[in-house]
């Protein structure tokens, strides 16, 4: 059996002894009897690590690992530096608790404080959480942030992650909120229906917009912006974090809420999760923010100091009246987007935002030469839709045949493509000969 | 500090000042503030929303607490006081003179005490 | 201590990523980014040791007795940390094909399965990323049934003032309304008051137990009869499980619904603030409810992605904190059927013994056999000597010791929650249990100094009322 307890049997019945008790059933008579479990877990029986180590690493072999990712689609695989792992695989930032007792926890809120203002730097906002699940769930959170009285419906166009709206539509079903889509039109947001919907609508409390979005096109967000706020409603924009080094940025769109997966800084796709979710908003917006928020002050000697502020508005404290419930959210994975921003710079984000969607647009054309075509007339960031002569799955098949995962199949003949800096010009043409070899296309 | 003779108050430590029949201005009493420590916000209702008597209308936070403010009086919200919500330390440091509300349309009134009575209501509790 | 911003210097970077091996494309000029963008301009170097020095401020389990009552701060095993970083998990994309992520799937099978049988529960959810995450879960799966039963009536979740606020703020989340019941003096539910409290109005009830003062509520089946019987769901908030898993199921209690927190039962570790994970699971007649992408099969047949039929959709996008997941089910192939028994009775040992040789000058807010936690009141301290819980807490980290929960439960004036763990050494425990006699006589002997502690760490008591009034959160650049 695996054990963490480091008394001994000995040391055990001492301490029951000296706590008064005669054994440890007669400790656990204050469950009763009727309570008790009274048999064994009906589980294997425990392991030692060398075993139990074996067996997850059985389980991890059984998965496929591509040596060339080409899917996109909410998870993005962008090269991580070195330091990134070190820095947070440090004991001290891994096994802590959540920051309460500042004179203890400077490390940690100074690192959260680091993380708050580069993603104020990175989205243009003002203020910035310490984080929020994923950012699905960022998204979902941000419509309580701007219902009130007199606007309750959450509008989102159909151009987001499918997954995301459908976070949005549970939320909403929580809350009791009226979610309203809003279609596409040439794989963009049709942004003549949203001025209709919104006009015609007073109580319409919010818009969100993915941006880049779900295609890879970039939309007209500053138009659409003024669109919502037009209508009296706010601008919600989800934005990718790499993306944002050199594109326009939430803030400069008028944005009133800024939020986004932070995956693409650090993490490993790692089957999902864990992720990180990113919340932004200008100053007037901070009190509406849930989760934590670090502030600075000094303490009494005049010293620098950083403390968790503004908890009144969260659950500890406001309980019922609290807009979220939200208690941990994802520290680590803040401090590993830190460290990354902090290792590639501004200059080095710009260089993998160019190179992701320089790389993208060489595979396009490259994917055009092999026989498939553009979905979309929209310029893109580094994802992009394909439509397909033959099946999509024809293609997927053949290229995993040669260890690459080809895009996200969104139709039966369509396909979502993602490139980024961490895909070489070699694999790429490898990848466009295969696809010419399915479709028959000379190169 | 001693509480003004020409206010009213409630039990739930809020001060009326009757401007007229049917106007009101409504705050915190120097008891409350003292009890409440450092008020670091104020979340007030919106110009022309209905407020109860007896019930909430308002919140004020301290840095570990949340704590509602009861109306004394039934009516509409006629004006809030915008310069509580950049500095809510004037309640702390003068709430006699930091209003929440103005309320107008005012149709029914909690039972209130005068200065008087309020001291020795105060008195009793401590 | 610098911030990162303010070290380094212009032009400092690492050298990470090759030159571009295809024509650049620029982003169209309508759509560039034209405000500044600063980040740090250090070296890798620099920012190494800007990490450690951070670390070296930081305080976790692994620098010592971390006894937060509530939050199950057991140590974290490094064969997790292993388990974790296998490429073989890391490199896996969300949305690869079924077929080339059993061994994925297969790591969420099992860990549903042992925790089906750890909380007699039939199926569970693992996309919750956290406990608060969980309770949102758990009670739209409530509201899910409720609805489709066509009982629109139902709109209050019955919630005992002890709870923890994410529970209330949960509830509030799921457009219900909050009906908080209070607890008896021995800290368990008022019968009386919860039998008042329900009607048809009553979707359920929100419960823990043992409850927020440690104590196994014995009335735990006639409660979740008495919601039943009014019509209402019975959920459990397993913040507590450490106490009683592998003695007592929440199932076998009569809950319909319960969430485990695996950063605290599970050994996941805490990480400042997340990631963890809090999975869902729930009895048979709510299965049809459940979010997300429900693993089916075994490892011989293979498995799938199901999606249950009136599924509430999703609460994450993909398929939860995976690498949370895989660090449990580690701990949980370790522990096994033997270990996880031994874990909840050492940590319901560790606590009494810590109570009993407390209890000669601290007064316990309830006199009794705890479980795995117990909550001290200083209110009599306070008013003898001044000196108050949260004078206490400070007091302990001139020690090295995190300080336990402060002022939670609301029930227990000026409370102490103290949750030691079953990985705590004896030695580690008596020491612990020699500086709160230290501080108790320091109270007495110069409550001054004490009531001005820590004097010891990094900072003194931070203004915490200047940081609210006015906020500063984010460090801005000159130009």
């Amino acid at each position: 059996m695996g054990s963490y307890v480091p008394n001994t049997d000995k040391e055990q019945q001492e301490m029951l002894k000296e706590a008064g008790y005669k054994s440890f059933e007669d400790m656990f008579s204050c469950i009763p009897d009727e309570d008790k479990l009274g048999r064994e877990l009906d589980l294997p029986s425990g392991l030692s690590e060398m075993e139990a180590s074996r067996k997850v690493e059985e389980l991890s072999d059984k998965n496929v690992v591509y040596k060339h990712i080409f899917r996109g689609a909410g998870a993005y695989n962008h090269y991580i530096p070195a330091i990134v792992k070190s820095v947070t695989s440090k004991e001290e930032f891994v096994t802590s608790y959540t920051p309460y007792q500042a004179e203890i926890s400077q490390g940690v809120l100074q690192s959260i404080f680091e993380y708050q203002t580069m993603m104020c730097e990175l989205t243009g906002m003002d203020v910035a959480n310490a984080s929020h699940y994923d950012g699905g769930t960022a998204a979902a959170e941000s419509i309580p942030m701007c219902k009130d009285r007199k606007h309750s419906v959450a509008y989102v166009s159909e151009a987001t992650n499918p997954a995301v709206i459908q976070v949005m539509r549970t939320y909403c079903f929580g809350s009791n909120t009226k979610l309203v889509t809003v279609p596409v039109k040439d794989g963009l947001t049709d942004a003549d229906q949203l001025k209709k919907m919104l006009e015609a609508d007073p109580e319409a409390a919010c818009f969100y917009l993915q941006q880049p979005n779900f295609f890879g096109n970039y939309e007209d967000a500053e138009k659409i912006g003024q669109i919502v706020h037009d209508a009296g409603a706010k601008f919600v924009m989800g934005v990718n974090p790499i993306a944002l080094a050199i594109m326009k940025t939430p803030a400069e769109c008028g944005a009133d809420v800024a939020v986004g997966d932070g995956q693409p800084l650090g993490m490993p796709i790692s089957y999902g999760g864990p992720y990180l979710g990113f919340m932004a908003v200008p100053k007037a917006m901070m009190r509406k923010l849930p989760g934590r928020i670090v502030g600075e002050t000094t303490d009494d000697d005049g010293n620098r100091a950083f403390v968790l502020t503004l908890q009144a508005r969260e659950q500890h404290i406001r309980r019922e009246k609290a807009s979220s419930n939200i208690c941990s959210n994802q520290a680590l994975c803040a401090l590993t987007a830190s460290v990354y921003m902090a290792a590639m710079g501004a200059d080095g984000m710009a260089n993998a935002a160019t190179q992701s969607t320089s790389k993208a647009h060489y595979l396009k054309d490259q994917l055009e030469n092999a026989g498939l075509k553009a979905a979309y007339k929209a310029e893109f960031f580094d994802e992009f839709v394909t439509v397909c002569p033959c099946s999509a799955d024809a293609i997927l098949s053949a290229l995993a045949k040669h260890g690459i995962l080809g895009g996200l199949p969104i139709a039966d003949d369509q396909i979502l493509w993602c490139a980024t800096e961490m895909n070489s010009k070699a694999d790429i043409d490898d990848v466009a000969a295969i696809v010419a070899s399915v479709t028959g296309k000379e190169a | 500090m001693s509480n003004p003779k020409d206010l009213l108050y409630s039990e739930s430590h809020e001060w009326v000042k009757m401007l007229d029949d049917t106007t009101a201005l409504v705050g915190l009493t120097d008891y409350a503030q003292s009890e409440l420590g450092g008020l670091v916000f104020v979340n007030l209702p919106e110009v022309g929303d209905e407020i109860t008597a007896g019930e909430t209308f308002a919140d004020v936070e301290s840095v570990k607490a949340v704590s509602d403010v009861y109306s004394p009086v039934t009516g509409v919200v006629a004006e809030i006081n915008e310069e509580l919500l950049d500095a809510p330390e004037k309640i702390n440091e003068a709430p006699y003179d930091a209003w929440f509300v103005k309320v107008s349309d005012i149709s029914a009134k909690e039972e209130l005490l005068d200065a008087d009575a309020y001291d020795e209501f105060i008195k009793g509790l401590e | 201590m610098n911030l990162i911003f303010e070290e380094g210097n212009e032009g400092r970077r690492l050298s990470l990523l090759p030159e571009c091996d295809v024509p650049e494309v620029k982003v169209p000029d309508s759509l560039k980014r034209n405000s500044k963008f600063h980040l740090p301009q250090v070296s890798e170097n620099e920012i190494s040791r800007h990490y450690t020095k951070l670390a070296g401020r930081a305080h976790g389990v692994n620098n010592g007795f971390y006894p937060l009552g509530s939050c199950t701060m057991k140590y974290n095993p490094k064969v997790n940390e292993v388990a974790a970083a296998l490429p073989g998990f890391t490199r896996v994309h969300p949305l690869q094909p079924e077929n080339t992520v059993q061994g994925s799937m297969e790591v969420i099978h099992l860990v549903e399965n042992t925790l089906c049988e750890v909380t007699g529960m039939k199926a569970f959810t693992l996309q919750p990323a956290a406990g608060a995450h969980g309770e949102f879960t758990g009670l739209l799966l409530i509201k899910a049934y409720h609805v489709d039963r066509g009982d629109t009536k139902r709109t209050k979740i019955i919630v005992p003032d002890s709870a923890h606020g994410t529970n209330p703020a949960s509830a509030a989340m799921c457009g219900y309304e909050v009906v908080s019941i209070p607890s008896q003096d021995d800290g368990c539910v008022d019968l009386a008051a919860l039998k008042a409290a329900v009607g048809d109005d009553t979707a359920g009830l929100m419960l823990t137990n043992p409850n927020t003062v440690g104590l196994f509520d014995k009335n735990i089946r006639e409660i979740t009869k008495i919601v039943h019987d009014a019509g209402g769901l019975c959920y459990y908030d397993g913040a507590n499980l450490n106490a009683v898993m592998g003695q007592a199921r929440p199932g076998d209690m009569g809950f319909d619904a319960v969430h485990i927190n695996l950063h605290k039962t599970f050994s996941t570790p805490h990480g400042g603030g997340g990631p963890g994970a809090g999975p869902v699971g729930c009895k048979d007649f709510l299965v049809q409810f459940l979010p997300g992408y429900h693993v089916e099969g075994d490892s011989k047949s293979g498995f799938e992605y199901v999606i249950e039929p009136k599924s509430i959709g999703a609460v994450k996008v993909f398929h939860g904190n995976f690498l949370v997941i895989v660090r449990a089910l580690t701990y949980m192939l370790m522990l096994g059927k033997e270990g996880i028994p031994q874990a909840s009775a050492n940590a319901v040992l560790n606590a009494n013994y810590m109570r009993v040789k407390l209890s000669d000058v601290y007064d316990m807010a309830y006199d009794t056999t705890c479980m795995h936690e117990f909550v001290m009141s200083l209110e009599g301290l306070k008013n003898k000597t001044g000196i108050s819980a949260m004078d206490v807490a400070k007091g302990l980290l001139d020690y090295g010791i995190h300080p336990p929960t402060m002022y939670f439960p609301m029930i227990v004036e000026e409370a102490l929650m103290v949750e030691p763990t079953e990985t705590e050494p004896k030695e580690v425990l008596d020491e612990a249990i020699d500086v709160f006699h230290k501080i108790y006589q320091q109270a007495q002997s110069d409550a001054e100094t004490l009531h001005h502690a820590p004097h010891d760490t990094v900072i003194g008591r931070p203004d915490e009322l200047k940081a609210a009034r006015e906020p500063v959160v984010r460090y801005v650049w000159e130009d």
